[in-house]
């Protein structure tokens, strides 16, 4: 009898307690997720690379000051740079490299990028071209880009259309190969989930395949764009005619001719930060955004 | 929202128990067609057998299964690890083929796996929202119908929420609200709960019996766990290993809502783990 009191007493209202138990448990176990605040980014993120950068500057004056270095066709000193800047912005020409280059990187870019993205789906969904293909693209990968300028002088001549034949064999291939790799790593989990929701085919590609493929293609895009800048600016070096006008690898180059080791250093600053400044400036943000969205992003 | 939408499921359910019942009076009077059979069956399974080419040549996985499903049935699968329970299900699921036999479904059953399969690029909202969009709800009345399905497993709110944001047993309900959207008559369900701690495997059990009672769903639900088998089915179908063959069935009268702890359920648990062991020392 007690036996039958106790279980109809507790069971009406296990609903109410059950959904509350549950309540519980959703609060307990939801894991806190906050943004930092702006001054713990200042002090871990920014403040660092700064001081990196004194540093360098005072190692740099440090061994002019002491004449440890005493030759300033070898080493000028930060100022001696820095005059070459200022005049270079007074005259109108600093903006002028940097657009040059940057406009034949980017265009170069946004080709390869045209081109590497249906590349990159042949390759990893059909299996002749797969076969065919991936091998050459994985050696194109690893072959400098440099070794390409000679043939693309003799066979395209000094022009524009010179330089983007050598982006493209640089950066092509780190694009198709990272949406390949992205592909490849699809789980299988969520191929078998989309078919069981009727995601089969084009379907299942646009809905399931690609999102998440997207990691492995944006990590190939900042490659593809490092290879980019990379194979543009040993093309500039190399090949140079005025009809090409002035870009930073051009700008490196005539500086050597001139023996203006303040020109050079010029020319290798705004390269590096080009470089720099592309990647923190677009694929650095997308991908984060694309990793925190899905929780991939690792706090550090 | 909730209630009128279990009200409306409801409904329809019982609309179509009728049409079962009709069929199956037909089938009496000798003139079933295969049409009235998917409407008397969620699943119906005749010798069906599942072989894989091995190392050592052809693997028999299932063997001459015989299953059935009624609309509206809750029937667990039971066995030890390499009996084929997850090979049935996928077969079931039409993600792979049998060798031989015959397999019938009324419609295309949704499936819930171990791991949530939740696709991390989407909100909770819009995972339900594709499965909404791949059967071809108009988009006008897909925000509204998430929302009635978020509320059928208790997440209000969760719409917007990433599924990294959500804990283990938030993610499973997303999963079976998810699974419910597919609108499929019969739900597959793949060991859902063995990687949750007790306790929100216990609240999920209640979850999971309170949603098939108010939507009236046939659910197939395969796992290792007796307790779990007896505490969820009307039906606990044993399979032995290696291959699987069906080895018995057992029918679960203990009326709902039950607990693993209760007494009558903790005995047809040691029972049919008695049986279980049995199937298993035959392979030692």
């Amino acid at each position: 009898m007690a036996d039958t009191e106790t279980t109809t007493a507790t069971r009406p209202t296990r609903g109410a307690e059950q959904g509350s138990v549950e309540a519980g448990l959703d609060a307990l176990e939801v894991p806190a997720t906050s943004r930092p605040p702006l001054r713990q980014t200042v002090v871990h993120k920014i403040l660092p690379p700064l001081i990196a950068v004194a540093l360098v500057l005072v190692v740099w004056q440090a061994l002019i000051s002491l004449k440890i270095v005493d030759d300033p066709a070898k080493l000028p000193s930060p100022a001696d740079v820095g005059r070459e800047f200022e005049n270079a912005w007074l005259e109108g020409r600093l903006l002028g490299y940097i657009w040059t280059s940057v406009s034949r990187g980017l265009l170069g870019f946004l080709l390869a990028l045209a081109i590497g993205t249906p590349l990159g789906l042949l390759v990893a969904r059909v299996k002749f071209v797969r076969a065919a293909v991936k091998p050459v693209l994985s050696g194109l990968q690893s072959l400098p880009s440099v070794a390409w300028v000679p043939p693309a002088v003799i066979w395209l001549g000094l022009d524009n259309s010179m330089m983007y034949a050598v982006i493209l064999l640089g950066a092509v291939p780190s694009i198709a190969g990272g949406l390949v790799s992205g592909i490849d790593q699809v789980p299988p989990l969520f191929l078998r989930a989309g078919r069981t929701m009727g995601a089969t085919g084009l379907r299942g590609a646009w809905h399931i395949v690609l999102p998440a493929a997207l990691p492995g293609y944006l990590a190939g895009l900042k490659q593809g764009w490092a290879f980019s800048w990379r194979s543009l600016m040993a093309a500039e070096i190399i090949a140079s005619s005025p009809d090409l006008g002035i870009g930073l690898g051009a700008l490196l180059e005539n500086g050597r001719n001139a023996s203006s080791m303040a020109m050079v250093f010029e020319a290798i600053l705004l390269i590096l930060f080009v470089g720099v400044a592309v990647d923190l400036l677009v694929f650095s943000p997308l991908e984060r955004r694309v990793l925190r969205g899905r929780g991939l992003l690792v706090k550090g | 929202m909730a209630t009128t939408y279990a009200k409306a499921e409801k409904a329809a359910r019982a609309a179509q128990a009728a049409e079962a019942a009709e069929a199956a009076e037909a089938a009496e009077t000798g003139s079933a067609s295969e049409s009235a059979d998917a409407g008397r069956y969620a699943a119906r399974l005749r010798h069906v057998s599942k072989s894989f080419a091995g190392p050592g040549g052809e693997q028999l996985v299932l063997d001459d299964i015989d299953l059935d499903v009624a609309p509206g049935e809750f029937v667990t699968l039971l066995g030890a690890s390499g009996c084929g329970k997850s090979t049935l299900l996928n077969l079931v699921a039409g993600l792979d083929r049998p060798s031989a036999g015959s397999l019938t479904t009324d419609g295309r059953p949704a499936l819930m796996f171990q791991e949530h399969a939740l696709f991390p690029w989407l909100t909770a909202g819009k995972n339900i929202e594709l499965a909404l969009r791949l059967r071809g709800v108009p988009a006008s009345e897909r925000r509204a119908r998430v929302e009635e399905l978020l509320a059928l497993v208790r997440l209000h709110g969760a719409y917007g929420k990433r599924v990294h944001e959500l804990s283990g047993g938030m993610r499973q309900r997303v999963a079976m609200a998810r699974a419910l959207a597919q609108d499929s008559r019969l739900l597959l369900m793949d060991e859902p709960f063995a990687a949750l701690d007790a306790i929100t495997r216990d609240t999920l059990h209640d979850e999971l019996t309170r949603i098939w009672q108010e939507t009236g769903l046939s659910v197939l639900f395969v796992t290792h766990n007796v307790r779990e088998a007896v505490r969820l089915a009307q039906r606990v179908v044993l399979l032995s290993s290696r291959p699987g063959r069906v080895a018995r069935e057992w029918t679960v009268d203990i009326p709902q809502p039950r607990r693993v702890e209760d007494a009558p359920v903790a005995e047809l648990s040691l029972q049919i783990t008695e049986v279980l062991r049995g199937e298993i020392r035959r392979h030692g």
